[in-house]
């Protein structure tokens, strides 16, 4: 498995992705610096969370423009597999590679917690296809901006076409799952190819080992498997 | 009569996210760019006809809630209504 | 000359010098100080930079010992943790910039104790905060604890350093004066330790970072009547923060000390270049000479003043090796910050700047390090109060109700809405995080881990200023012990009045001395630290916090602990059992909160049983006894297993002793105890008899979700869960 981080300055989950992704595939991914012009063949991308150009102007907006980006819209269309999270899944939208946006938190604070995700096994996203959709994966969010909106027409088409891949739900009745107040609280979703997957909670903060839970290892371990098959 | 309320960081005030914005742009190929500043921009309606009344009004506003004074400015732009 | 010392006087007085400070300054130059040179005086011998009124008494501190690399003096203090590494750490305040603007002021806390940490070679890894506010009803409370909480993570989040842990209070003394103390922690390689003394005489002096504008100049100056039609277009403004150009600045600097290129770097914090540039120069017994117009400035005509006293943030100086010099540019370049050599190191052991191809600043450096005032102000001693006998205090309503009051109030509920602000994960180390004990941190790459604590009870300190000093030390011992971990060393903050006030002297001088006397008993040595004095409003002191940071240490944190309440438990109180507990509700939360009782003599501190226990509490550690631990702070017992109940979501059935009031039982707030949930009962008390450690077996965990007191009140969890986590948001969200 040849995995690639892309660094942009400012991202700060790069190295807690690099070794989620060592412990589980014995591999270290290569840290690609945004500069670079091209990305050298990987089974896999991944844009890491953190605050890229300072989240400023609109999170994901000044990375979207980074050199390295056209080398990944190239390894897109080629049909290759990418993950974005949080931070990630901000630039991915804003490169125009997912559709929606990501805008404010409900609360208009950020947010750092333990979330439960549903699987929707109707999603057209061969990453979750080895995970049983009946368990809840506990995997925590930590985000400021992290509230998905799109338009009716948009939003519609997403689900439709199976593009939601992770939801939030409610474990107990008196909190209410969704910690940011996005639209039909999703959590992540896939493009229409089903090879690029953006979501907000981290995986790599999920690993077992003194973290709360290891669901984000058995997300990341399906999404292996699937690119390997 | 309709409000449009402007608010900038006052000079001298460290603005990271407008230098970020111009390091950025200027990355894209725009050599020309000489400076760039931020701020937002806020529309209020008030229910009266006197323009003076509604710069007041909006003053308070500015002063009470909207704008950060220890770092912010603000002006304000009477919009006659159509 | 004399005459012109008298007219000089009114200058060097809006800059905070006495006269007698100003009378040293010109007999040190010989002539009259220009205005750079003034302020360059009056920063270095500020209270802030000189520590001219606790000097005297912080050098009684305890600052040696077996794993001690570096005490005070450095940008932070550095320990051994063995396996080639060490742990450096530091908390500073950031009190009065916060309350002007709450989220900067927050925000460049953050910032500048993180710059502290690197300086010194060290990768942060955790930050805490100890926080103290107004009453929770006060019109600026909601206010100010919004923009604190969201200035500390916007910084700390943005730069990618887990906030994982703190402490919160409210109290009426700090309406007008909030607090906000910022401890950082990182890990560096025990044998690359950088430090600030400069070395070798005409190696380049570097500044790199952000650019310098006119932010937080020399607050003082504002009050000049000399400069003030000068200043007032150019105000001295706000610092803002900018956390990605930290960021930048952080991975900048580490990757700059591994390329072996760094020789001096000091952080430039508070009054920016001129303490920066003195420090190092001083403290390498050598000299500097800086051409300010190389500086890299973001506003156009600033004068040499106004360059050398700019708070602006995220800026470093550094003397570095010339033959990496070209190295050094390359990897400033790839992180986008300015890197401007502006001068270098002299044998002249005199500071000399240029501006404008003038000599804008001449002075010799000795007066200004080794000559700071130092002042041994008058104190007397505070009328320490009775202690107010329980039965003045004890309230005629159930113990379940109290409980539910106390757990709700603001002293003690979840601090759930400001931590959730913070990132308490990234980095993916944190173990535990924030609503526990102490915070919990993985040494990356290894099975240690280290215990991150910060505590202070500041009504016990102003009823009791010695006794109250001893207390925030042993506070944090605990809370490190009640983790497994063993109490390493030591970073304070000492959040003061007015010291020219005898009374406030005192609380220093005693404090002081009740930290020196807990940490020398407890072999916990003081390594780090920093004063904030003149915390009034209106001529009315803040209660005295003296914050202690606990930095501990397990070796394997698969052996951690958790206050969470197990399953099938027994639970024990170790350090007390039902004649050794007196039921001490003077000065508690429980006097305050239900009795509506402040003052009284706060609870005493037996420093032999406080070792011999926590020590007990490690060996019980050692043979794996103990499923779940808590220490007994503010609240008493019963908080303590609520909040193991909380954690645990589990239920739990105890017996109240017929020896004492069951209020007094429950919420009475004597030190040295511990609650412990076993497994293996029988084991833990012949341990303890042996020991011969008061304990007493007070209970079990039970299956259902409730609190069962023998005297048959009853409470259920949700009942306690909805007091403690909505305590908070229902007060400063209504």
């Amino acid at each position: 498995m040849r995995v690639a981080i892309i660094v942009f300055p400012g991202s700060n989950c790069d190295r807690d992705m690099m070794v989620a992704i060592e412990t589980l595939t014995g591999r270290r991914p290569a840290l690609i610096w945004h500069k670079q012009t091209n990305l050298q063949p990987v089974d896999l991308a991944v844009i890491p969370g953190g605050f890229s150009f300072g989240d400023y102007l609109r999170c994901g907006a000044l990375a979207a423009h980074a050199p390295i980006m056209n080398a990944l819209l190239d390894h897109a269309a080629r049909g290759g597999a990418i993950l974005g999270v949080c931070n990630g899944f901000q630039i991915l939208i804003e490169a125009g590679m997912l559709p929606g946006f990501l805008t404010r938190n409900k609360e208009l604070k950020f947010v750092c917690k333990q979330t439960s995700l549903a699987i929707n096994s109707d999603a057209s996203c061969e990453f979750i296809k080895s995970l049983d959709s009946s368990e809840k994966l506990q995997i925590p969010v930590a985000h400021n901006e992290g509230n998905f909106f799109a338009d009716p027409v948009t939003l519609d088409n997403i689900e439709s076409n199976g593009q939601v891949v992770l939801r939030y739900v409610n474990e107990d009745k008196k909190n209410s799952g969704n910690p940011n107040g996005s639209l039909n609280d999703i959590a992540g979703i896939c493009s229409s190819n089903g090879k690029i997957l953006g979501m907000m909670p981290h995986p790599e903060r999920a690993m077992g080992a003194g973290h709360e839970s290891a669901d984000g290892k058995k997300l990341l371990q399906s999404i292996f498997e699937a690119i390997e098959a | 009569m309709r409000i449009t309320i402007t608010i900038e960081k006052k000079p001298g005030v460290l603005d990271p996210e407008a230098q970020a914005i111009n390091k950025a742009l200027s990355s894209l190929g725009f050599d020309d760019l000489q400076n760039v500043t931020m701020g937002k921009q806020i529309t209020v309606s008030i229910d009266t006809d006197n323009k003076e009344h509604a710069r007041y009004r909006a003053a308070k506003m500015c002063e009470s809630l909207l704008a950060n004074t220890a770092i912010e400015s603000y002006t304000i732009e009477i919009n006659e209504p159509s | 000359m004399n005459e012109l010392i008298e007219m000089g006087f009114e200058n060097a007085a809006s800059m905070g010098l006495s006269k007698e400070e100003w009378e040293r300054v010109c007999t040190h130059l010989g002539r009259l100080p220009n205005v750079c040179e003034l302020g360059i005086f009056s920063a270095m011998w500020s209270e802030h930079c000189s520590y001219k009124s606790s000097k005297k008494w912080l050098k009684t501190l305890p600052t040696e010992g077996e794993h001690v690399i570096q005490g005070p003096g450095e940008n932070a203090g550095v320990v051994n943790i063995g396996d080639g590494l060490a742990v450096v750490f530091k908390i500073e305040s950031h009190n009065h910039p916060s309350f002007i603007e709450p989220y900067q002021g927050a925000a460049t806390g953050v910032g500048g104790i993180l710059r502290d940490v690197f300086t010194m070679g060290a990768r942060p890894i955790a930050l805490l905060n100890a926080l103290r506010f107004g009453e929770i009803d006060h019109e600026k409370t909601p206010h100010l604890v919004s923009g604190v909480a969201a200035g500390i993570g916007g910084y700390g989040n943005c730069i990618g350093i887990p906030t994982v842990g703190g402490e919160v209070e409210f109290d009426a003394s700090y309406n007008g004066n909030i607090l906000v103390n910022a401890m950082a922690v990182g890990l560096a390689h025990s044998d690359r330790i950088f430090y600030s003394a400069a070395s070798g005489a005409g190696n380049p002096v570097v500044y790199v970072g952000a650019k310098t504008g006119r932010d937080g100049i020399h607050g003082a100056t504002m009050a000049s009547t000399e400069f003030s039609d000068e200043i007032k277009s150019k105000r001295p403004t706000v610092q803002v923060g900018d956390p990605f150009t930290g960021k930048l600045l952080m991975e900048a600097c580490l990757e700059l000390m591994a390329a072996d290129a760094v020789i001096a770097i000091q952080d430039m914090g508070a009054a920016g270049l001129t303490s920066s540039s003195v420090e190092m120069a001083a403290k390498g017994n050598l000299g500097m000479e800086i051409d300010l117009d190389l500086v890299p400035v973001r506003e156009t005509k600033m004068s040499a003043y106004e360059i050398m006293l700019s708070e602006s943030q995220e800026r470093m100086l550094m003397v570095i090796d010339p033959s990496q010099a070209e190295i050094a540019r390359q990897i400033f370049n790839k992180w986008d910050l300015d890197f401007m050599p502006i001068g270098q190191v002299t044998e002249t052991n005199r500071l000399i700047l240029l501006k404008d191809g003038e000599v804008a600043c001449d002075i010799p450096l000795a007066p200004l390090v080794n000559d700071a005032p130092e002042y041994d102000r008058p104190h007397i001693s505070p009328k320490i109060p009775q202690e107010v006998p329980a039965h003045k205090l004890i309230q005629d309503i159930s113990i379940s109700a109290a409980l539910k009051m106390l757990i709700g109030s603001e002293d003690l509920c979840s601090r759930r809405w400001i931590y959730e602000q913070y990132d308490s994960h990234i980095m993916a180390d944190t173990i535990i995080g924030p609503g526990s004990d102490c915070a919990l941190t993985r040494v990356y790459g290894t099975n240690k881990a280290l215990a991150l604590t910060v505590d202070c009870t500041p009504r016990y300190v102003e009823a009791d200023p010695y006794n109250g000093g001893k207390q925030a030390v042993v506070e944090a011992y605990r809370n490190i012990v009640a983790a497994g971990a063993t109490p390493l060393a030591v970073t304070n903050n000492l959040n003061f009045g007015n010291p020219e006030k005898p009374e406030i002297m005192a609380q220093l001088v005693q404090s002081v001395t009740g930290i020196k006397d807990a940490c020398e008993f407890l072999s916990t040595p003081v390594v780090s630290g920093n004063v904030s004095l003149y915390n009034e409003t209106a001529g009315n002191a803040i209660k005295p916090c003296p914050v202690i940071g606990m930095v501990g240490l397990i070796n394997d944190w698969q052996n951690a602990g958790t206050i969470a309440l197990p399953s099938k438990a027994t639970l024990f109180i170790i350090g007390q059992d039902a004649t050794t507990n007196s039921g001490w509700l003077s000065n508690s939360i429980y006097a305050k909160s239900l009795a509506k009782h402040v003052g009284g003599a706060p609870p005493q501190i037996d420093l032999e049983a406080e070792l011999q226990i926590g020590l007990f509490i490690l060996g019980c550690y050692q043979q794996k006894l103990v499923q779940a631990a808590h220490d007994i702070s503010d609240g008493g017992m019963l908080v303590a297993l609520a909040e193991m109940m909380l954690a645990g979501n589990h239920g739990a059935d105890i017996t109240l002793p017929n020896t004492l009031d069951p209020h007094s039982w429950c919420f009475a707030e004597n030190q040295s105890s511990y609650i412990i949930a076993t497994k293996n009962p029988v084991e833990l008390r012949c341990n303890a008899e042996q020991a011969q450690i008061p304990f007493i077996h007070f209970g079990k965990s039970i299956s259902t979700q409730e609190l069962k007191i023998s005297n048959g009140d009853i409470i259920s969890l949700d009942e306690i869960r909805d007091s403690y986590e909505t305590g908070l948001s229902n007060r400063l969200e209504k």
